[in-house]
């Protein structure tokens, strides 16, 4: 299983502002190894954020976004409790996610 | 006109470092006799003081973050969540598993905030000793094999514990055996040769063109080089130790690099923490 | 009528797709992602929809990289109704590097870190149903200083 999603964020006046992190290759499959062969691209397609049980919010990205992309948005109608959710797949179909729980 | 004769002054001072002369030498006087490590330290923290006038010499742990503004606004966007978070996070899990004899690292390191100890010379041995060294001193203890210096699990682990210890301070003890000045004096030695096709010393980048552009980049100063590693280089994508550094360094100009945790690094890496005594520790950091 | 739309939405999420927008956009994207000119990206992401420049569109990315490997973007607007946010590097192999799908209930606010093979113009694309506004900037992407 791929490593977790990690997040922070910060609540306030019902918006959330988060951040994350998500260990990634992020391949472009032009890079060699040090034995000449091309390194497979591997990198993140889709991410997808929720809050509770509610997609809010999802990305398409190609393998130009940088290794452990990081990635920054703002949740509104937030409230303490709120679980927001990051969940990503990637070209092989392997995925992970992270979760954290607004205060 | 007064800034430029005391500029001058405290270049000529640090410029007048010579590859001190070899304690192989029967005719020599005694490395401890010949050392004067507070006297170096001072000229070199007058030098940057001088180089570069309204930065703190506390800054200079930031690298060239702590003066070139467009570096250091990216720097602070990465400093956000940095890429290095993820290494930190391994090394604790790294950190916290146990060994075969079910003893840890925790045994050797308690809560791994030791990054302040090393490097120290240690007269019993005979060298200079590392965090890196200490960390496969502990694994032999207990019946493991020891930890490849350029790999990803040693440097991990040295990012978690690096983290633990940040806020502690450089602290080198004054050389006070015969031994001990001598590894100062080889680490000053290699710090002011110049080596390779470029024909460069450490200090032809980071003293005499400290601040200076070379192409796209500021060359930083030596003062505060080793507070912060491991580091994520953007150029390695991933975490790499201060000698890893200095091997990179090495190769970039045409010199044949020495091996990592090699006498000559240690001796450098020995030399150049003395050289930052009083700074904060704030590892591990990310640069380009 | 929420029960089925929940399945609905889990039979979608299984898939790895976006509940939030129709298949056929979807495609779209895989084909923009493709492209190996900035034209043809915007083409295929935006079809005949008008382009507009805006300055409502606060477009942070640093101007000389320093690192082409990893360089912070970030794009901001309160433009009304956005749908999407996509970015673009032109001199890239595939110019899109990314889209930001909107639903109302997140700011039109994203910040990510991307790859620049090289100085090259750096797009910042914010749709609403009619319309898709855009700003541009010049980053540049140098060889480092020691020789690389």
């Amino acid at each position: 299983m791929a490593a977790e999603v990690k997040i922070r964020g910060r609540l306030s006046n019902g918006v959330a502002d988060i951040k994350s992190l998500m260990p990634h290759p992020m391949e472009t499959g032009t890079q060699r190894d040090p034995q000449g062969n091309l390194i497979p691209a591997h990198y993140i397609e889709k991410v997808v954020c929720f809050r509770n049980d509610q997609e809010v919010l999802s990305a398409d990205w190609g393998a130009s976004v940088s290794k452990d992309p990081y990635f920054a948005f703002q949740v509104k109608n937030c409230s303490p409790g709120d679980v927001i959710r990051i969940t990503w797949v990637d070209n092989k179909g392997e995925s992970s996610s992270g979760e954290l729980v607004l205060k | 006109m007064a800034r430029h004769l005391i500029l001058a002054t405290a270049f000529a001072l640090i410029a007048s470092w010579q590859p001190p002369a070899s304690a192989a030498d029967p005719a020599a006087d005694s490395a401890l006799d010949r050392i004067d490590p507070e006297a170096d330290r001072e000229a070199m923290r007058n030098f940057y003081r001088q180089r570069f006038p309204g930065v703190p010499l506390e800054a200079h742990k930031d690298g060239v973050y702590a003066f070139d503004e467009n570096a250091r606004a990216q720097w602070l966007e990465m400093e956000d969540f940095p890429p290095y978070e993820i290494a930190i996070d391994e090394g604790a899990e790294l950190f916290e598993t146990p060994f075969a004899d079910g003893a840890g690292y925790a045994d050797c390191f308690g809560d791994g905030a030791v990054k302040g100890r090393y490097p120290y010379f240690d007269d019993a041995r005979g060298e200079v000793i590392t965090l890196e060294m200490a960390v496969n001193d502990c694994r032999a203890q207990h019946g493991e094999p020891p930890l490849p210096y350029d790999g990803q699990e040693l440097t991990e682990l040295t990012a978690y514990m690096a983290y633990q210890s940040r806020g502690q301070v450089v602290a080198v003890a004054l050389p006070a055996s015969e031994a001990a000045a001598a590894a100062y004096e080889d680490g000053k030695r290699f710090y002011t040769t110049r080596r390779g096709h470029l024909n460069f010393a450490c200090t032809s980048c980071h003293v005499q063109l400290a601040g200076n552009r070379l192409r796209a980049e500021r060359l930083s100063a030596s003062l505060g080089h080793v507070t912060h590693w491991p580091v994520y280089r953007f150029e390695w994508q991933e975490v790499g130790s201060l000698h890893r550094r200095f091997e990179r360094c090495n190769a970039q100009v045409g010199a044949e690099p020495f091996p990592l945790q090699s006498e000559a690094y240690r001796n450098l890496e020995y030399f150049l923490s003395y050289m930052s005594n009083g700074l904060e520790l704030n590892g591990p950091a990310s640069r380009k | 009528m929420n029960m089925n739309r929940r399945q609905w939405i889990g039979g979608m999420l299984a898939l790895g797709s976006a509940a939030l927008l129709p298949l056929r956009a979807l495609a779209d994207a895989k084909t923009a992602f493709k492209a190996t000119s900035a034209d043809t990206a915007l083409q295929e992401l935006f079809g005949d929809l008008p382009m507009e420049p805006s300055d409502a569109i606060t477009f942070k990315v640093p101007d000389i990289a320093e690192n082409g490997a990893v360089v912070p973007v970030s794009v901001a607007t309160d433009i009304e109704g956005v749908q999407s946010i996509a970015i673009v590097v032109d001199e890239n192999p595939n110019p899109l590097s990314a889209r930001f799908n909107i639903s109302p209930d997140v700011a039109a606010d994203v910040s990510t870190r991307v790859k620049m093979g090289k100085s090259s113009t750096v797009r910042a694309l914010v749709k609403t149903s009619d319309k898709v506004y855009f700003t541009t900037k010049e980053v540049k992407v140098t060889i480092g200083g020691c020789g690389g």
